[in-house]
């Protein structure tokens, strides 16, 4: 939500698992994922071809993930597609990088965090936070 | 209206406390999520834990949220728009079971919006600035700017 500023100059699709806070931030969804963890594998592999859909219909240029398995399923999607894909892990996550974010280092074309103690020669990498 | 939370899963009554003492001058009402605590506040309305919903609320009234060090209330304050007083957990005091959030209070200090004490003898002052400090927006640090600008590099490729 907080990088809309920014992501407001492209065309921008967003996809999330809650539709009713994006309703309440007046941000209209292109997608809705059911929400799944690593302890939920039934929903985790529905998201998962949920995700390959949404990615499918779309054909985004750029996909970005702010976190979750929802979101790294769609960053899995756009490696099959050929788009360029960013994960910015949550900046909840001082302590470590979430196991989605460790999964995207070896996903994604890129992987970020918010918090320089955490960025490493090969990544994560640090470029800012929200904050 | 402040507003004092220490999340839901663990006591912090060191900041509980040290809120009560102050609460009397403050001239607004304090209201106070303890968490488990065991310590009973005598000048400020406390309850152990308030439903996500109300807690809400609660956020976009006040003028000022006093918090331990956890990025979520630094996350809400940021967008309901508030200053966000932390004080950070301590291991040594058996608060919590590392030390990360001394870790996170330093690493936020100078961020618009975030206000740090490092114990509670910086608790009054830190207090009276963020009572003077009016709304805030999150978009204005420069770590906010950095990550904006990184961002629009790696949508349009160009190099950062």
């Amino acid at each position: 939500m907080l990088l809309r500023p920014t992501l407001s100059a492209y065309t921008t699709h967003f996809a999330t698992t809650e539709p009713a806070v994006a309703a309440q931030h007046g941000v209209s969804i292109a997608g809705t994922l059911p929400d799944c963890n690593q302890n939920t594998p039934v929903k985790s592999l529905q998201c998962a071809l949920s995700a390959l859909r949404l990615v499918m219909r779309l054909r985004p240029q750029v996909i970005i993930s702010t976190g979750s398995a929802p979101g790294f399923f769609c960053l899995l999607a756009g490696r099959l597609t050929g788009a360029r894909t960013l994960w910015i892990d949550s900046v909840a996550n001082a302590e470590e990088l979430s196991l989605s974010g460790r999964l995207s280092q070896i996903v994604a074309h890129q992987c970020w965090t918010q918090w320089e103690h955490l960025a490493g020669p090969k990544g994560p990498h640090y470029h800012g936070a929200v904050l | 209206m402040i507003l004092v939370t220490v999340g839901m899963q663990l006591g912090f009554d060191r900041l509980i406390k040290a809120m009560d003492r102050l609460a009397p001058e403050l001239g607004q009402p304090v209201i106070a999520q303890t968490g488990k605590g065991t310590y009973t506040p005598q000048h400020m309305e406390a309850r152990a834990r308030i439903a996500p919903g109300e807690f809400q609320g609660l956020m976009q009234e006040a003028t000022l949220i006093v918090s331990h060090a956890g990025i979520g209330t630094v996350l809400t304050a940021a967008r309901v728009g508030k200053p966000v007083l932390l004080m950070p957990r301590r291991e040594d005091l058996g608060e919590h079971r590392n030390d990360h959030q001394l870790a996170t209070a330093r690493s936020l200090v100078g961020r618009p919006g975030i206000l740090i004490a490092m114990d509670e003898s910086e608790l009054a002052d830190r207090v009276a600035e963020g009572l003077q400090s009016g709304p805030v927006t999150a978009q204005e640090s420069p770590t906010a700017r950095q990550l904006h600008a990184a961002l629009a590099a790696f949508i349009e490729r160009r190099p950062r």
